[in-house]
């Protein structure tokens, strides 16, 4: 079956029912997205479909015929961050990081359909992503950071 | 010869006219002065609180982000939309200068205070069964709420339905004014529970089908209405729930808001919920035993759905289920950590797909201080077409019942409605459930 990932087509041969985030890990080696519940509950697989952040652990691939997928991995590299990416660095969000790359991929969706987000809009969106090591108010500076709501004159306070 | 007909004609319209004005017409209250707080007993205002509860008051008097009881909020009616108003005792722009009288005539006639008749958004139908000790008791809670300043905006009406007097011809058709009677042969709770629900818990408000003047159907009462683009259920003999409602079973229900056996409170009920879980459990009970009545015992064919096992079915949907609901839905955990076994649950038995794609589509989110089943939304997995697959795989699967129809037209109206699965969180100053800081004194 064929699969749009990040801007490429992939040939992958995986049953149809198999999810998503397997054949990220399994197939494309591409392994931001980490499976935590494996029941939608908790985030950590969240990448993004067309324009919107689903759970990959709970996405069959035979859904995906003809749709656009987007990992952590195609927002930017190391080398070469994000504006997103790049905030969650300089705001130092990830502690363990296993919740990261999915609350990266749930932002960069909220970031699409509301490119300026007040801090209630960026909470009720990243609702359904679960952290574990209580980095939550980074997480949040972050995405205000990438909106240019948060400049250096409003990091006396950390 | 037609001039004595056309001043017959002038003459009768005369008369129609002028009683129907006269009808119409209904007194000013004159306003009085808000009286304070403190003349109010403490253990009234608490008890009002919880009628309030019961009530759903501040579900519609209270705006999304807005403060509790000012009103604003947008009900989209068959007819226009019509705008809630504000019940804060502010004397300028709610119900400060409301005597009780003013209040009881509200409840019981749809009156306002200045005489204006009030539109059965305003479940008056209803209210009008409220005993007086009731009617005082929540007049106490709402006059001693925090005022706040903010006028309703005016509804938007097509004329000649703007034209107020004109309700008085609808309530001359449709109203039955009177306090309830309780039935001599029924137990006291039996009779609390009709009160309760038949008056101000006014459950056929949603759950009973309205006629083209939007009048309740009095000879169908609980057989199945809708509400803000969800299906309200039938709770009478016609209720599609595989498994029989009993009492016990309902006020489980209505105190959290689902059932193992029945499903999950989602959309307008789950405010309903949120009121009803603040509320001394033998209201609730009454309630649920009320209601069991009317579901009635069931049929033998009911009593073996109970036990019905899944039917097999085929299509493009059952890779989709096997993959993507399965996991939760056939696990054998029970709610609320598990997925609802289908088979039991009303939604795939109802008599449209609505509820059933509103709650595919935006999952079931997690709710603070509450311990409730949740489940991922699928709006951005799933495609119309895959939605569509699934849900006829869920029907023929887990009901008895012919393939739903207008299946499209109702996955195109829940993506572009956005159907509210819970209400949105509230700030501080509108809480869900206002008369809870009371029920906790």
């Amino acid at each position: 079956m064929k699969l749009n990932v990040n801007g490429r087509d992939h040939d992958v041969d995986a049953e149809p029912d198999t999810p998503l985030l397997y054949v990220l890990r399994d197939h494309l080696e591409l392994n931001g997205a980490k499976f935590g519940c494996g029941l939608g509950q908790c985030g950590a697989c969240t990448v993004m479909i067309d324009d919107e952040a689903v759970f990959s652990c709970l996405t069959p691939i035979l859904l995906l015929k003809g749709r656009r997928i987007t990992t952590v991995e195609g927002l930017g590299s190391a080398g070469n961050p994000n504006p997103l990416q790049r905030a969650f660095i300089e705001e130092q969000a990830a502690q363990c990081g296993y919740c990261i790359a999915g609350m990266i991929m749930r932002a960069q969706a909220l970031l699409k359909r509301n490119p300026s987000p007040s801090r209630e809009d960026i909470r009720t969106a990243l609702q359904p992503n679960l952290c574990r090591c209580g980095t939550h108010m980074r997480i949040l500076r972050a995405v205000e950071r990438a909106v240019g709501k948060r400049t250096a004159a409003a990091e006396g306070g950390r | 010869m037609l001039r004595k007909t056309l001043l017959i004609v002038i003459v009768i319209v005369v008369i129609a006219g002028g009683a129907a004005a006269a009808l119409a017409w209904r007194p000013t209250i004159e306003p009085v002065p808000r009286p304070a707080a403190a003349s109010f007993d403490p253990a009234l205002v608490k008890r009002g609180g919880e009628l309030a509860a019961i009530g759903d008051c501040a579900t519609c008097h209270t705006a999304p982000g807005g403060r509790a009881f000012a009103g604003g909020l947008a009900l989209p009616t068959p007819f226009g939309t019509i705008y809630s108003t504000n019940i804060t005792p502010d004397e300028q722009t709610g119900i400060g200068a409301w005597s009780e009288e003013a209040f009881r005539r509200a409840l019981w006639e749809g009156v306002d205070r200045g005489g204006r008749h009030l539109y059965p958004a305003f479940p008056y139908d209803h209210f009008t069964l409220i005993d007086e000790r009731d009617v005082s008791a929540l007049y106490a809670f709402l006059m001693t709420r925090e005022p706040v300043t903010a006028p309703a905006p005016a509804n938007k009406l097509p004329f000649p339905l703007n034209f107020r007097p004109l309700l008085a011809g609808w309530k001359l058709l449709f109203l039955h004014t009177g306090r309830f009677q309780p039935d001599p042969n029924q137990s006291a709770e039996w009779n609390r529970g009709a009160y309760l629900a038949r008056g101000l818990a006014h459950c056929g408000a949603c759950h009973t089908p309205r006629n083209a003047f939007g009048a309740r159907k009095k000879d169908r009462a609980f057989a199945g209405g809708e509400a803000e683009g969800w299906t309200a259920y039938a709770l009478d003999a016609n209720s599609p729930a595989p498994t029989r409602w009993d009492a016990a079973a309902l006020a489980f229900y209505l105190h959290n808001g689902w059932h193992r056996y029945h499903g999950v409170a989602c959309g307008p009920m789950s405010e309903v919920i949120e009121n009803l879980s603040t509320v001394q459990s033998e209201e609730v009970k009454a309630i649920a035993t009320y209601m069991a009545s009317v579901a009635g015992p069931g049929s033998d064919a009911r009593r073996g759905k109970a036990n019905a096992q899944a039917r097999q079915a085929n299509g493009p949907g059952v890779a989709i289920y096997a993959a993507a609901c399965a996991t939760c839905h056939d696990a054998g955990r029970p709610p609320p950590y598990g997925g609802i076994d289908l088979a039991r649950s009303t939604g795939p038995s109802g008599p449209t797909a609505r509820n059933v794609i509103d709650v595919i589509l935006w999952g079931l989110p997690a709710q603070d201080e509450q311990r409730r089943p949740v489940m991922p939304g699928f709006a951005g997995t799933l495609k119309d077409r895959q939605l569509a697959d699934l849900l006829a795989y869920v029907r023929a699967r887990f009901s008895d019942k012919q393939p739903w129809t207008d299946v499209d037209k109702d996955i195109r109206d829940a993506r572009a409605g956005g159907s509210r699965i819970y209400p949105a969180p509230s700030p501080p100053s509108a809480p869900a459930a206002p008369g809870r800081e009371e029920a906790r004194q």
